[in-house]
């Protein structure tokens, strides 16, 4: 391996599978989508292959509002991937979506430390792959 | 039986041994568990060949693990290498006995993740929020700390509480791995890893291995050693959140709750009656949040409660005496159950809390787990 033939280090890419699929196909027309359950109505993520409240197979992505709220977030000193590594210190963050899910991501136009927890975002989405398309979140604006 | 309470003191600890702790590459996961399961037997005297049960938890195969120590068991269970196995498996084993599977059960955990370089995240353990760059069980900690904190009020100082009291123990162990004495100051200057949290937050990965060999009361009599009873345990698993691996956005505080009533409750103590208690480790919040959910003290009080050495020895609740994962070994809570057993029989030496009578472990993670030891 040497410099000259090996790609740039990639960074993990979702998984894109029969459950997902659909939530993938919605983040490429720039929609954020949490599961819906067509029979109980329970909405959830990630993507489960029965609904957790009623175990119904009958589900569909629903696009949602696109709102959140930070709960949380922490900043890696340690690249595991090295595609991660021009990047380090980096911050991950944990919302909750207006919805309800949770959901793990990045944050975008800001510092954590200067966004409070608590505070309302809005998903944006960064384009990874030709297939992949990642909601990140920013601080809402207006 | 009806319930699970009728196993009150029904089932007794007889005999524990651990290796050193340490960097080992020169043995593996067999020679490790041989030498553990060479001491417990050892420590309780039993005839090898009257063990017919065979819990291994982090061996790579029982089988060989069994061909190794010369046992053809008529009950064997295999657990995953994951940190909350370690009561779980303790009460299946309890379980077990008190059925009649087995008459008497060696518990072997094996560990050589020093040796093998394990480094808990990235590709090694791949996870659903890898490509936004979250991994790893200690990221999962810092996230629900930062939480922690900014609900309550808890500091980061209070949270190096945890960390000086382990490491203070841990110098008077003569196992432990970390030996050299740490500040509050020095916890707030290590290195960050994942911020919140620090170097010192962190367990240790270490190699090394701990056998426990358990039977009923009855049988325990005619072993060397005065038995350390199982009096009370309980049980309670939170999966909702499970694609964040080893987080919880309430900091396990329901699932701890109920098992720590289930606990109490056959056990027929509190918190109140614990003299020691022997936590779960692997990252420092995670004892701040088992403080909370068993009832030490009240729901975001845990920050004040530790500080001034609540959890030292000849503290109001002397916690991890023999250095916890943060500071004696990462024995995955394997270790901290035979300290309780220690604690119990009155074996150790200068960290011994004097007239400890009800040892409590507890492993606040998505599978809560705690036991309640006294002597029998």
């Amino acid at each position: 391996m040497s410099a000259t033939t090996t790609p740039a280090a990639a960074k993990p890419l979702p998984t894109i599978d029969p459950v997902s699929k659909g939530f993938w196909d919605l983040a490429n027309r720039g929609r954020l989508s949490v599961q819906r359950c067509d029979d109980c109505g329970h909405r959830h993520y990630p993507g489960a292959p029965v609904c957790p409240r009623c175990l119904s197979k009958d589900q569909s992505w629903e696009p949602v509002s696109g709102r959140a709220t930070l709960l949380s977030w922490v900043r890696f000193h340690r690249a595991y991937w090295e595609g991660f590594a021009p990047e380090i210190p980096y911050a991950v963050i944990l919302v909750q979506l207006e919805e309800g899910p949770l959901m793990i991501s990045n944050l975008v136009g800001a510092r954590a430390e200067d966004v409070p927890i608590g505070a309302p975002l809005e998903v944006v989405f960064e384009r990874a792959t030709d297939q992949i398309n990642l909601p990140k979140f920013r601080p809402l604006q207006g | 039986m009806d319930d699970f309470r009728a196993l009150k003191d029904k089932i007794a600890i007889v005999g524990v041994g651990n290796t050193a702790y340490g960097s080992f590459p020169e043995t593996d996961d067999y020679g490790l568990g041989a030498e553990a399961f060479r001491r417990a037997v050892a420590d309780c005297g039993i005839e090898r060949d009257k063990i017919d049960g065979l819990l291994v938890c982090r061996v790579p195969y029982y089988a060989r693990m069994g061909q190794i120590l010369g046992l053809n068991p008529r009950w064997t269970i295999t657990l995953p290498p994951h940190g909350r196995m370690s009561a779980m498996g303790i009460i299946e084993a309890a379980a077990a006995l008190h059925a009649g599977l087995c008459d008497y059960a060696a518990l072997i955990y094996t560990n050589i993740g020093r040796s093998r370089r394990v480094n808990y995240g990235g590709d090694e353990s791949p996870g659903f929020w890898d490509p936004w760059g979250m991994t790893s069980p200690g990221a999962a900690h810092a996230m629900m700390f930062r939480r922690h904190m900014a609900l309550y009020g808890t500091t980061t100082r209070q949270l190096a509480e945890v960390s000086v009291a382990f490491r203070e123990h841990a110098i008077l162990h003569p196992d432990a791995v970390m030996k050299k004495p740490i500040t509050i100051e020095d916890h707030e200057n290590a290195r960050p890893i994942c911020e919140p949290l620090r170097l010192l937050d962190y367990c240790l990965i270490n190699d090394g291995a701990v056998c426990i060999i358990m039977t009923t009361r009855e049988r325990a009599r005619d072993l060397r050693k005065r038995p350390v009873l199982i009096s009370g345990f309980g049980a309670r698993e939170a999966y909702t959140e499970s694609s964040i691996a080893n987080f919880d956005l309430n900091f396990w505080y329901d699932e701890a709750q109920d098992m720590a009533r289930q606990a109490y409750g056959m056990a027929g103590v509190g918190p109140g009656d614990v003299d020691a208690f022997m936590c779960y480790d692997n990252f420092s919040p995670t004892v701040l949040f088992a403080l909370e959910g068993l009832g030490f003290c009240g729901r975001g009080e845990s920050g004040p409660f530790v500080e001034g050495g609540t959890l030292k020895l000849g503290g109001k609740l002397p916690t991890n005496t023999d250095g916890g994962h943060l500071s004696n070994s990462y024995m995955q809570g394997w270790a901290l159950n035979v300290e309780a057993v220690r604690q119990v029989r009155g074996e150790c030496g200068e960290r011994q809390v004097p007239g400890a009578e009800v040892v409590q472990f507890a492993a606040v993670t998505p599978c809560c787990r705690t036991i309640i030891y006294t002597p029998g």
